[in-house]
């Protein structure tokens, strides 16, 4: 399980500036900081608000819109399932219930639209990782590589 | 390395989803312990997701496929170096009837070579299509792709020599075009495949529409549930960039998105890349004319700019020599869902789905009954078994109230219920409205309740008559086709699936 650093103006300032002289680089400002602090929060929609001269409301309004920006980083591995139409198709809402019996209380369980994935159903994606065919079996050991700290 | 046995294996997100790397690395130990040593040459997916994982071994490239980690050992004790046979040989791909009855246009390298070798990708007739471009002049380029008659492959399926030749035509001291990566529709992966396996074919495509509109920046908006096609076009652009092929003259920027589906929708895509919430642009103006920061923007799929290069090279009859009706050329169709053997079939038009549905994917994985499609994602639309017969057709599925989309289709065997496939519609639209019309914003979520109300029993007819509707109302007054084609799948199930929306599906 990453351990996120501490916010942290100085080096959070390193991450957005080069972004703030291409047009349009507030996504990719944001994106840094997630990347780099597991979230998006306060503390960095202020500082990107006062690089980009926008105001605090509208890039609130930016990082709001976007179901990737998270407000505080994940406390615990974060399991995405896929719930979209092939996935459901091949049992993804059994798989989904599986998973929240199996692991509810330690792992961040998220619905996700499809991962591409869409010939090899159900799909779940777990950091930059996705993985196919997922049988309630090949859930539980994934799950157990997850809490090892396999990702 | 003289002696060293090539193995081909794929770098592609679904060849590894099911363990490709593991069975790869199994075979390297194993490969030491018995003394053969392995020169492995990582390619695209060669599309067949049912054989995956997936290597071809030797100059004849055998492969064998679907593999475990436990089947290694077998397959040395089988020679597989050398071809031998083992339960897994699928012999050649060439000669496999899977991708023998395909006709591979766009995809015509995938799987060949090495995905990020500049060298490979030339020595297989890369760019090719740029070089004529730059023999040709712009007018003659928007020629073979008037001749073409290359239609998007985003959704739309709007002709692309007409929106290039606007492009081209409007006058302003900057333009941009835009790819358009983000690929939101479930059931689909073309676009994904076509980056992490052949990205130099996309980024010729892009050159070749920069020249001829007089663009001077590209973007490829990528979704960022794609890690690989970034990683993989990351690279890619790179290797062109130190060729010289990119540079001031011309060159493109990754961007990634941050998962919304409205974001795949064009004026949503521009707003996103200007770095504000993307919510939907009313037209006009269009893209075309007024796009990315005001400028003249042209925004195609990934697909449809990676269908250029071969346009170019080869002309734009040959390409309108393939198709059906108004559809010519190919549709790289993508086969997913309960389907036995699922993957990327790049067909003609004209092929029925029929045969998609039971020649290439062998019917359902379940071995139950085929009872539904969905074809052209969450704005598509299903189609019962008896339905089967169209040809892949943007106007024949016009006329049954659908469309291709972007080619996905998905196989539902006969335990899918289609009142909760016509609920999941509505949510999913309530999920990714941008929020900017009211029909699509409040009408999806009304869409769920009276949806719940429905399956629960109640007063089934007078909310069947609500949905239908709200449908309406969805229809004539969203701001673009994500509450406007909601409808599409809701009132399809409805039609064709009555008793599943009378509690006739659990009873
Ligand atoms: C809600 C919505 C989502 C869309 N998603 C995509 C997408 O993910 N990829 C895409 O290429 N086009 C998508 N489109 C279609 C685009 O708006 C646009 O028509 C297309 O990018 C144009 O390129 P083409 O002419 O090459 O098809 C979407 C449209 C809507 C209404
Ligand atoms: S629908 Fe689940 S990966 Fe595409």
């Amino acid at each position: 399980m990453t351990v996120w650093p501490k916010w942290d103006a100085a080096v959070a300032r390193d991450l957005v500036v080069p972004h703030s002289n291409i047009p349009g680089g507030l996504l990719p400002a944001l994106h840094g900081m997630q990347e780099h602090f597991g979230c998006v929060a306060q503390g960095a929609i202020d500082l990107a608000a006062d690089v980009f001269n926008l105001s605090r409301a509208e890039v609130y309004g930016v990082v709001n819109f976007y179901d990737d920006f998270r407000k505080t980083p994940p406390e615990m591995p974060v399991l995405k399932i896929c719930m979209a139409e092939a996935c459901q198709a091949v049992g993804a809402e059994g798989l989904k219930r599986h998973a929240v019996d199996l692991a509810g209380g330690r792992m961040e369980i998220e619905d996700v639209f499809c991962l591409g994935n869409c010939a090899c159903g159900p799909s779940v994606m777990a950091g930059s990782s996705v993985y196919g065919r997922v049988s309630p079996e090949r859930l539980d050991t994934l799950v157990g590589l997850l809490e090892g700290g396999g990702e | 390395m003289t002696n060293a046995v090539p193995l081909y294996v794929a770098r592609e997100t679904a060849a590894r989803s099911v363990g490709v790397e593991e069975v790869l690395q199994r075979i390297l130990e194993v490969g030491k312990e018995r003394g053969i040593s392995f020169d492995v040459i990582r390619t695209g997916g060669r599309g067949l997701h049912w054989a995956e994982p997936l290597v071809e071994v030797g100059a004849a490239r055998i492969a064998y496929g679907p593999l475990e980690v436990t089947d290694v050992e077998g397959l040395f004790d089988a020679e597989f170096a050398r071809g031998g046979d083992h339960a897994t040989r699928l012999g050649s791909l060439n000669d496999h009837a899977w991708l023998k009855g395909q006709t591979r246009l766009v995809f015509e390298r995938m799987g060949l070579g090495c995905a990020t070798d500049l060298e490979a990708f030339r020595s297989l007739g890369g760019f090719g299509g740029w070089e004529r471009a730059c023999d040709l002049g712009p007018d003659e380029v928007l020629d073979e792709l008037d001749a073409s008659n290359l239609r998007g492959r985003g959704g739309a399926g709007f002709p692309a020599a007409i929106k290039w030749r606007t492009v081209k035509e409007a006058q302003a001291d900057e333009k941009f075009i835009v790819c358009n990566a983000d690929e939101g529709d479930a059931g689909t992966f073309s676009d994904r495949l076509l980056m992490e396996g052949d990205p130099f074919c996309l980024i010729e495509g892009m050159m070749i529409a920069a020249r001829v509109v007089g663009a001077a920046r590209g973007y490829i908006y990528l979704r960022s549930e794609y890690p690989l096609a970034k990683e993989i076009l990351s690279e890619a652009l790179e290797a062109v960039r130190q060729d010289g092929l990119l540079g001031p003259h011309f060159d493109i920027e990754l961007r990634i998105g941050a998962g919304s589906y409205v974001c795949g929708e064009e004026t949503a895509m521009l707003e996103s890349l200007e770095g504000k919430r993307g919510e939907v642009r009313a037209k006009p103006p269009l893209p075309a004319h007024a796009g990315l920061f005001g400028k003249p923007t042209l925004v195609n799929n990934v697909i449809t700019l990676a269908s250029i290069p071969w346009i170019v090279a080869r002309g734009g009859k040959a390409w309108a020599e393939f198709g059906h009706g108004r559809s010519r050329g190919t549709l790289p169709v993508q086969l997913g869902g309960n389907v036995k053997r699922g993957g990327l079939v790049e067909v003609p038009f004209g092929m029925t789905l029929r045969e998609l549905v039971y020649d290439f994917g062998g019917g359902t994985l379940s071995g139950r009954p085929v009872r539904a499609i969905q074809i052209g994602g969450p704005l598509g639309t299903f189609l019962p078994e008896n339905a089967l017969d169209v040809p892949l057709d943007y106007e024949a599925l016009a006329e049954l109230g659908g469309s291709v989309g972007h080619g996905g289709v998905i196989v539902f065997d006969d335990t899918v219920d289609m009142a909760r496939q016509a609920r999941f519609a509505f949510d999913f639209c309530a999920r990714e409205s941008c929020g900017k019309c009211t029909p699509c914003r409040i009408g999806s979520v009304r869409g769920v309740e009276v949806m719940d109300k429905i399956i629960a029993g109640d007063d089934v007819n007078e909310n069947i008559a609500l949905i239908e509707d709200l449908c309406e109302t969805m229809k004539e007054g969203s701001l673009c086709a994500m509450g406007g084609l909601t409808p599409q799948p809701v009132l399809a199930a409805l039609k064709d699936f009555p008793k599943d929306f009378h509690g006739g599906f659990g009873s």
